[in-house]
C-alpha cells in the first residue's frame, strides 16, 4: 500500500539534475510524482522538511551484510533495516558470505534470501574467484546472468597478475564493473593497522601506504590493457587518489570510492585519545585508518570528483571478534547508522560541501556500478521514475550509541561522540519506511 | 598489613604510587620514575641482607601469566615476589595461538577471582596487558608485550645506569639492533628521554623506526642512525640488543655475517665509547653476534649486574603496586 506524502519545504538537492532549491516534494503511486513550489494534494500526509535537505535515496556500493553464513555479525534483515535508518535505500552486498557467491545456484540461494528478508532494495556482487581464493575465476557469465552488478573479492585482492588479467577481460565482455580491494599483502605481514608514526609506536606491524598505491598503479594498467570499468574499492591513501586521477585523465573508465570511516578518522583513533594507548580494536579496518594528511587528501580528491562515491563497507562483527588482542580482531567498523552523521558533521565543519556530499552518497555511485539501467531511477529525483527520497537534518545533533542500534554489529570507535546531521525520514517505493523518533516531520 | 613501607622505600619528593598497573613507561613521570629507583635502593639493601627476604608482602598473591616463554623474567618476577613473602602463582598459556574458549579476559578474571592481587603478564601480541588491564580489578605488570614495551626491564636498566653514573641527565645512550621490533628499546628510550638523557637510536635501516621518534616535553633529545661507528662515539652507555635469526630469513638483513660486521659492539668499537662507558644487553645473548665474547665478559660489561638489579626494581613495583591496592 502506498502513502500520499508531501514533503513541504526542504532543501531539495539532487546532485542528478542540478537541482538545489527549497521545494516540494510529491510522493504518489509508489514514485516522486512532482517536485516544484506550493504543491498541494488532497489526503496527503504532510512532512516538514523546513530547515532539511531533501536528497535521493542513499546509494551504497559496498556492504557486508553476513549473511548467509555468519548470522551471528549480521543477518540480512537486521542490517539491511541499519541500512535503511542510515539513509541508505540501496545496497551493494559484497560476496564474502558462505557459501559465497561463485556461481549461479549459490547466487540464486542468496538472491532468495534478499527477496525474503531485505528491508532495503540489494544488489549482489559476484566474486571474482572461486571461493575468493584467488586461484580460478568464478563463473561471471553465470554471476552475470544471475543479477550480480559487478564482481569483487573483497576482503582480499586477487594477487596473481594473470588471473586479474583475465578477470576484467571477461568483465569487459560482460560489461560489468570490477570493484577491487586494492592491497599487496607479500608487502606486510597481515598488517593491523597503517604502517607509520602511530604502529611503530604501539609496537602494531603496519600496511604501508604503498602497499596500496602499488596494487592501484597494477590494476590501473590491467584496466587500461583490458579495456574494463575498474572500481577502485575503499582508496584511504593520497597516492591512490593521484593514481586515480590520473588514470580518469587518460580518459579511462576508472572509478573508486572513499568509507565515511576513512574520512573522518586516522589512525590516531587506534591509539585512543588517553595518554595510554588503547589499541581500540573498533579503530581496526581494512585497509587501515591512515595519516591526517591521508584524510585531507581523500577530501580534496572527493571534492574535486576523483573519488567518485562514499561507500560504508559497513562491516558488523559479533562482540566477541573484537573483544580480544589487537591483531587477533577481526577486521570492520559497522557503518550504516553513523555513515550520515560523520559525513554531514565534515560538512558541518567545512571540510566538505554538502552538495558534493550529497552526490557522492546517491548519484556517484550509482553510476558506477550503472544501477539506473537496474532500477530506474535510482541515485536521483526524477518525477515520475525515483522511488526513494531521504529527509535529512543537517544541524541535529546528537551522540553516537551502538548500543542503541539495529545493526548486529556495535563496532564503531565513534562511541560516544557528537555528530551533526542525521537522517530524519527515509521513503523507499514512494512509501514512508522509517522516521526518526521525536522528529517532527 | 605492609610492613615498615617508610623504611622500604622514600617518598621522593612527596611522590606516591597511585597507579592500578604498570603497562609502558611512556606514560610514568619523572616523579614515578624516581620513586621506582629510589624503593629499589631499599629492596637492593634488603637482597643484601643475610636472609634476604622481609614478609612485607605477606598475604599478597601475585600470579606470572606468560603466554611467550621467558624463563628469566619469570624467575625475576618470583624470586622478587617471594623475597616480600607474596604467594606466587605460575601459569603458562600453551602454544602460540589464541586458545577459543579461554581468552585472555576468561583467564585474568579467573585469576582475580581466586584472590589474585598482582598478575605479571608476558604477551606475544604488542597491547595485550591493556586489554587485561581494562577487564580485571586485579593489578597488570607488563611483563613484556609483543614488540611494543618491557618497563620492567628499562627500569632495572635505568637503574643499572644510575647507580654508576649518578643521573642519565645529559648523559649519552646509544642503543643498536633491532629497534623496530624491541620493546625493550621502545621502553628504555622514554625513561632515557623522560629523564634528559640523548639517546640514540642505532640499527641496519629495516630494523629502525622510520617515523617514530619518541620525544617527551622537557625530557632529552632523541635521535635515530644507521652509522654505528658515529653513534658509539663518547657514547656513556652503549646496550645491544638481541638479533632474532629469523630476520635474515624474512629479507630484513642479508646476512648475520653483514649485521655483525655493521652493528657488533667489540672492543675497538667499545674503545670509540666514553672512557668507561657501560656495556649493557637485556639478554638472552647471542655472544659473538650482539657483541663479542671478550667485552660481553669485559670490565665494562654490566650485564649480570642487570639481571641482579631486575630483582630489586620488581621488588620495588610489585611493593609500590600492591601496597597502593591496599591502601
Ligand atoms: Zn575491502
Amino acid at each position: 500500500m502506498n502513502d500520499i506524502l508531501l514533503v513541504r519545504g526542504g532543501r531539495v538537492l539532487d546532485p542528478a539534475a542540478g537541482l538545489d532549491a527549497v521545494l516540494d516534494v510529491l510522493v504518489a503511486n509508489g514514485v516522486v510524482a512532482a517536485i516544484g513550489p506550493g504543491l498541494e494534494a488532497a489526503g496527503a500526509r504532510v512532512l516538514d522538511a523546513g530547515g532539511c535537505i531533501v536528497a535521493p535515496g542513499f546509494v551504497d556500493l559496498h556492504a557486508h551484510l553476513r549473511e548467509p553464513g555468519f548470522e551471528q555479525k549480521g543477518t540480512i534483515a537486521t542490517e539491511t533495516e541499519a541500512a535503511l535508518r542510515g539513509g541508505f535505500t540501496t545496497v551493494c552486498a559484497m560476496p564474502n558470505t558462505r557459501p559465497a557467491p561463485d556461481c549461479g545456484p549459490v547466487l540464486e540461494s542468496i538472491v532468495d534470501l534478499v527477496r525474503r528478508h531485505a528491508r532495503v532494495r540489494v544488489f549482489p556482487i559476484g566474486c571474482v574467484t572461486r571461493e575468493r581464493a584467488g586461484k580460478e575465476l568464478a563463473e561471471l557469465a553465470e554471476l552475470a546472468a544471475g543479477g550480480v552488478v559487478a564482481f569483487s573479492d573483497d576482503g582480499s585482492p586477487v594477487a596473481d597478475p594473470r588471473l586479474m588479467r583475465n578477470a576484467l577481460a571477461l568483465a569487459e565482455a560482460l560489461g560489468l564493473p570490477l570493484s577491487e580491494h586494492c592491497d599487496t599483502p607479500e608487502m606486510h605481514t597481515s598488517g593491523a593497522m597503517n604502517e607509520g608514526a602511530v604502529s611503530e609506536r604501539l609496537g602494531l606491524s603496519g600496511q604501508p601506504a604503498a602497499a596500496e598505491a602499488t596494487a592501484v598503479a597494477r590494476n590501473i594498467e590491467l584496466a587500461a590493457a583490458t579495456g574494463a570499468r575498474l572500481h577502485i574499492a575503499h582508496v584511504t591513501t593520497a597516492r591512490a587518489v593521484e593514481l586515480v586521477a590520473e588514470a580518469k585523465a587518460r580518459g579511462l573508465p576508472v572509478t573508486c570510492e572513499v568509507t565515511p570511516s576513512h574520512l573522518f578518522l586516522t589512525e590516531a583513533a587506534v591509539a585512543g585519545d588517553g595518554p595510554e594507548p588503547a589499541y581500540d580494536t573498533n579503530a581496526k579496518i581494512n585497509p587501515p585508518l591512515r595519516t591526517e594528511a591521508d584524510r585531507r587528501a581523500l577530501l580534496r580528491g572527493l571534492e574535486a570528483g576523483v573519488i567518485d562515491a562514499i561507500a560504508t563497507d559497513h562491516a558488523p562483527h559479533a562482540v566477541e571478534d573484537k573483544l580480544v588482542e589487537f591483531e587477533d580482531a577481526a577486521f570492520g567498523i559497522s557503518c550504516f547508522e553513523s555513515a550520515a552523521g560523520t559525513v554531514f558533521t565534515l560538512a558541518a565543519r567545512g571540510e566538505l560541501r554538502i552538495e558534493r556530499a550529497i552526490a557522492a552518497l546517491t548519484s556517484g555511485p550509482a553510476a558506477c556500478f550503472g544501477l539506473a539501467e537496474r532500477a530506474p531511477g535510482v541515485g536521483r529525483l526524477e518525477p515520475g521514475v525515483s522511488r526513494d527520497v531521504v529527509v535529512i537534518d543537517p544541524a541535529a545533533e546528537w551522540v553516537v550509541d551502538p548500543a542503541g542500534w539495529v545493526s548486529k554489529g556495535k563496532n564503531t570507535p565513534l562511541g560516544g561522540r557528537r555528530l551533526t546531521g542525521a537522517v530524519r525520514a527515509v521513503i523507499i517505493d514512494g512509501t514512508l519506511r522509517w522516521e526518526r523518533e521525536g522528529a517532527s516531520v | 598489613m605492609l610492613d615498615a613501607p617508610a623504611r622500604l622505600a622514600g617518598t621522593a619528593g612527596g611522590a606516591a604510587w597511585t597507579r592500578k598497573d604498570l603497562l609502558d613507561t611512556d606514560s610514568l613521570s619523572r616523579e614515578e620514575i624516581e620513586l621506582v629507583l629510589e624503593t629499589a635502593r631499599s629492596m637492593k639493601e634488603v637482597r643484601s641482607r643475610p636472609v634476604a627476604k622481609v614478609p612485607t608482602l605477606r598475604g599478597v598473591t601475585v600470579a606470572t601469566l606468560f603466554y611467550e616463554q621467558s624463563t628469566r623474567t619469570r624467575a625475576s618476577f618470583e624470586v622478587a615476589a617471594k623475597s616480600l613473602g607474596a604467594d606466587v602463582v605460575n601459569l603458562t598459556a600453551s602454544g602460540s595461538s589464541v586458545e577459543k574458549g579461554e581468552s585472555l579476559i576468561d583467564t585474568v578474571r579467573t585469576l582475580e577471582a581466586i584472590g589474585t592481587d598482582v598478575i605479571v603478564m608476558r604477551h606475544f601480541r604488542s597491547g595485550a596487558p591493556y586489554l587485561a588491564a581494562r577487564h580485571t580489578g586485579a593489578s597488570i605488570i607488563n611483563g613484556g608485550d609483543g614488540t611494543h614495551a618491557h618497563p620492567t626491564q628499562a627500569l632495572l636498566d635505568l637503574f643499572t645506569m644510575v647507580n654508576h653514573l649518578g643521573s642519565v641527565e645529559g648523559r649519552r645512550v646509544v642503543i643498536v639492533g633491532d629497534i623496530l621490533h624491541s620493546r625493550v628499546a621502545r621502553s628504555n628510550a622514554w625513561t632515557l628521554l623522560r629523564l634528559g638523557a640523548e639517546v640514540t637510536l642505532c640499527g641496519p635501516a629495516t630494523l629502525l623506526p622510520r617515523w617514530f621518534v619518541p620525544e617527551v616535553p622537557g625530557g632529552g633529545r632523541c635521535t635515530v642512525t644507521t652509522d654505528f661507528d658515529r653513534a658509539i662515539e663518547g657514547a656513556d652507555v652503549v646496550m645491544a640488543l638481541r638479533m632474532q635469526k629469523e630476520r635474515q630469513q624474512r629479507g630484513l638483513i642479508p646476512s648475520l655475517r653483514e649485521y655483525i660486521a655493521g652493528y657488533q659492539v667489540n672492543a675497538q668499537r667499545l674503545g670509540r665509547a666514553a672512557p668507561g662507558a657501560l656495556l649493557m644487553h637485556p639478554g638472552p645473548m647471542n655472544e659473538g653476534v650482539e657483541l663479542s665474547p671478550d667485552v660481553a665478559h669485559g670490565a665494562q660489561s654490566r650485564i649480570e649486574e642487570q639481571v641482579a638489579n631486575g630483582v630489586a626494581v620488581r621488588m620495588a613495583l610489585l611493593y609500590l603496586i600492591a601496597a597502593r591496592s591496599r591502601a
